[in-house]
């Protein structure tokens, strides 16, 4: 420990870098934030006001190597799951939580299923070109009488000669819109809640028929209504094994569950500097409005958050990456830090007086971009009765 | 419901090790887990009315838990600091929050400073028979005209030839009433502001020394807690500890190390409470069912849970960084708001859960309510935690 006898400490100094991530991992940090700032950032306005992202835009994050990050070198990925967490929590330099949904429901939670699941065969056909920007994914799950109880969904797969015709609808589909092949589940006809559910890729073509949906925010990202009528699938799309889908839902949800937890850190981050910049500048009765005590108050009951949310969220990545299940951390860490990001950015609205109100400062997108946070990904009371079943009770 | 069972089925009991701790660690809360056990949970409620007995430090001295990372060479075991996370975390489960306050002070909070600040003589008189558990600490910076306001204490040393002479007074003292000596804040140079305090160590017995007052507190009951006065107290030179001018800043580094141990104190309180009320909510039935059953029951504690790993968490982080060499104020005044308050936010659910029985001392719910409310307060209040973290930001 520290052997002076005069500390002041020094609060601009920079700390070592948190496990897991290594220096290495922050010089990444700092190149991905400035790709993202240099290539992402200066057109979220007119993304957001477009409701669409160029499909470019994944072939530009593939060339930095962004979406196989963690994925297997074998398929042209890095295998540095680590290194696919601190992109995560970059993304939101962005500008625009939608277009940081939309590039990364595609490398997160839609190509992973047919990395984890996939045949050879089917991650030749998909997961190569995905990492490399050429094909979009979607994950297709929740259904308009299905949200919270998966096992509730209807999309039902009929079995024929070669495959299987598919009928149901999906809806809140990230990507849905533009995605070229649908990570689906779906439940094999005659088939009642978990028995059956099964994952089928499903290429867009005839029967499937997408539109877009109007949000709160995520404007930038297409969220779809998906009506499969009568598609036929052919087997060489099984995902992993009939009835297998539940186990892989499961699975997915939590890599998808920690990259919004420090998806949601790196959006406070944003969120505080802008203000904090803000409140020094803005001045009201003769002085910055940082100087009030109040104001100074609630940056620090902000930076308390953030922090706080930082360290949950490290220690479930430190478990997920080192192969322990860690469902009850990861859990706990979407449930705290979702909500901390919508109480952010309504404190940094507030700090903001009239001009957060006003689209031209971001700030209100902030807001309504992390709203969808304690829903989305498992909703804030699915995540309590997952702790609750992890307590016994 | 057999598949989510199958997907969920893994082994939740207990929390995911973190990785600050390793096996020395584990076998270390072992055998204080073992020793609070036998010979201080039993008498939590005993030592609420009596407070705990000097014996009790005398015996963790014995077995070595009085200087866990204190050097060999003063007779400590020369462990981490993560050591001391350990003593702190343990001592939680005795029960008694004030016993575990009064340890922490002898521990944490006054022998830091005297095995840092002190020279060879004063280590060996003060810090040695400390480790021992032959000589008890306390720690004197509050007054009754001074507290969040540190550089406003009164307390006077004047020099006169080859000694100081002390006046004034402190308050809130947590082992006021059975130390041997106060690791004392004084004014030596009323002229110099922030770099004329001074830290001596001040014999209890010394004539001029009064012990004027035991404070009735809401909680912490099995800790005595002082009102001091200093008259006329003589004291040699030699007894100033640390640089003169410098104690300020001796304190404000005292108080860092001080802070963290607290947070983890709560953490562990909380969780004890926490453990002891999912069990009470396994058993107790309602219409016809557990009370855990409920969903609004089963979602209480699903936060209550999510809180305690985030104050955990936010703990460990940054006692990694201390111990890595880092002076991290921001972050340790961050652990001390954040696990201060959830403490005392799970303390009360606790109770409600609990419902009547929450209400009745024979539950021991509501004692750590009491005792959980003042850390909301000591060691530095909330707003000022709030007040250190906005500045650290240039606020």
């Amino acid at each position: 420990m520290n052997d002076s006898l005069d500390l002041r400490p020094d609060f601009s100094a920079a700390g070592a870098a948190v496990p897991p991530f290594t220096a290495e991992h922050e010089a990444f940090r700092a190149s991905a934030r400035g790709w993202i700032e240099r290539e992402l950032l200066p057109h979220a306005d007119e993304w957001e006001a477009d409701k669409w992202y160029p499909n470019e835009m994944f072939g530009a994050m593939a060339e930095q190597g962004f979406i196989g990050l963690k994925f297997d070198p074998a398929y042209g990925g890095d295998g540095d799951e680590v290194a696919a967490a601190v992109l995560a929590m970059e993304m939101a330099r962005c500008g625009s939580g939608g277009v940081a949904a939309g590039l990364g429901a595609h490398m997160e939670i839609a190509l992973p299923p047919i990395a984890k699941f996939g045949s050879e065969e089917q991650k030749q056909r998909w997961l190569v070109p995905g990492i490399k920007g050429e094909l979009i994914a979607a994950l297709a799950i929740t259904e308009p009488d299905a949200g919270s109880d998966v096992a509730g969904l209807r999309t039902t797969a009929r079995p024929v000669d070669g495959g299987w015709i598919v009928s149901g609808e999906k809806c809140y589909i990230t990507g849905g819109c533009r995605a070229d092949v649908l990570v689906t589940a779906v439940r094999m006809a005659g088939t009642e809640r978990h028995d059956g559910i099964t994952f089928l890729a499903i290429e867009r073509g005839e029967g499937v028929e997408s539109s877009a949906l109007e949000k709160l925010g995520w404007h930038a990202s297409d969220t779809a209504l998906i009506k499969f009528d009568d598609v036929f699938v052919p087997e060489e799309n099984l995902l992993g094994d009939v009835g297998q889908g539940f186990a892989l839902i499961m699975a997915n949800f939590q890599w998808e569950r920690l990259t919004m937890s420090l998806g949601a850190v790196g959006a406070m981050e944003v969120c505080f500097e802008q203000t904090i910049k803000y409140a020094q500048e803005r001045e009201a009765f003769g002085r910055p409005i940082s100087k009030n005590q109040v104001i100074r108050h609630k940056f620090a009951e902000m930076a308390t958050k953030i922090e706080v949310g930082r360290a949950l969220s490290l220690h479930a990545l430190r478990l997920h990456v080192s192969g322990q299940n860690a469902v009850g951390e990861v859990t706990k860490a979407k449930l705290f830090t979702q909500k901390a990001a919508v109480e952010v950015a309504d404190e940094c609205l507030q700090i903001h007086g009239g001009a957060g109100y006003m689209v031209e400062y971001g700030i209100e997108r902030a807001l309504r971009d992390a709203r969808l946070g304690p829903i989305g990904g498992g909703t804030d009371e699915v995540m309590r009765e997952i702790l609750g079943k992890t307590l016994g009770l | 419901m057999s598949a989510t069972e199958e997907v969920i089925k893994p082994d939740f009991a207990g929390q995911q090790k973190h990785f600050i701790f390793n096996e020395d660690h584990d076998r270390l809360r072992e055998s204080i887990g073992a020793f609070v056990e036998k010979e201080l949970t039993p008498h939590a409620e005993e030592w609420e009315e009596t407070t705990f007995p000097d014996s009790v430090i005398k015996r963790m001295g014995e077995l070595g838990f009085l200087g866990l990372s204190m050097p060999e060479e003063y007779g400590g075991q020369g462990g981490d600091y993560y050591c001391n996370l350990v003593l702190a975390e343990e001592m939680s489960k005795s029960g008694s929050g004030g016993l575990a306050m009064g340890v922490a002070v002898h521990t944490d909070m006054a022998m830091p400073p005297i095995h840092l600040f002190g020279t060879e003589e004063q280590k060996q008189e003060w810090l040695v028979p400390a480790i021992k558990g032959e000589k008890i600490l306390c720690l004197g910076i509050t007054e009754p005209d001074a507290g969040s306001d540190v550089s406003g204490i009164k307390t006077r040393a004047v020099r006169d030839g080859d000694e100081y002479v002390i006046n004034g007074s402190k308050t809130y003292i947590t082992n006021g009433h059975r130390a041997d000596v106060i690791v004392l804040v004084t004014k030596t140079d009323p002229d110099a502001g922030y770099d004329g305090f001074s830290l001596f160590l001040v014999p209890m017995d010394a004539p001029g020394v009064i012990r004027e007052k035991k404070l009735e507190k809401l909680g912490m009951h099995a800790s005595d807690t002082a009102l001091l006065a200093f008259q006329d107290v003589r004291v040699p030179a030699s007894a100033m500890l640390g640089q003169e001018g410098k104690g300020f800043f001796h304190i404000m580094w005292e108080l860092q190390g001080e802070r963290l141990i607290g947070a983890a104190g709560c953490v562990a309180g909380a969780q004890v409470c926490f453990d002891k009320t999912l069990e009470y909510a396994m058993e107790r039935q309602a219409f016809g069912r557990q009370i855990g059953k409920f969903q609004v029951i089963r979602h209480k504690f699903a936060e209550m849970a999510t809180k305690i790993e985030a104050a955990r968490q936010m703990t460990y982080m940054t006692a990694w960084r201390f111990n890595n060499g880092e002076y991290p104020v921001r972050e340790i005044s961050m652990a001390k708001l954040y696990s201060a308050r959830i403490a005392v936010e799970v303390a009360d659910e606790c109770i409600q859960i609990h419902g009547g029985a929450g209400y009745m001392k024979e539950y021991g719910i509501e004692r750590v309510w009491r005792d959980m409310r003042l850390n909301r307060i000591g060691a530095g209040t909330d707003e000022i935690m709030l007040d250190v973290i906005g500045r650290s930001y240039g606020l």
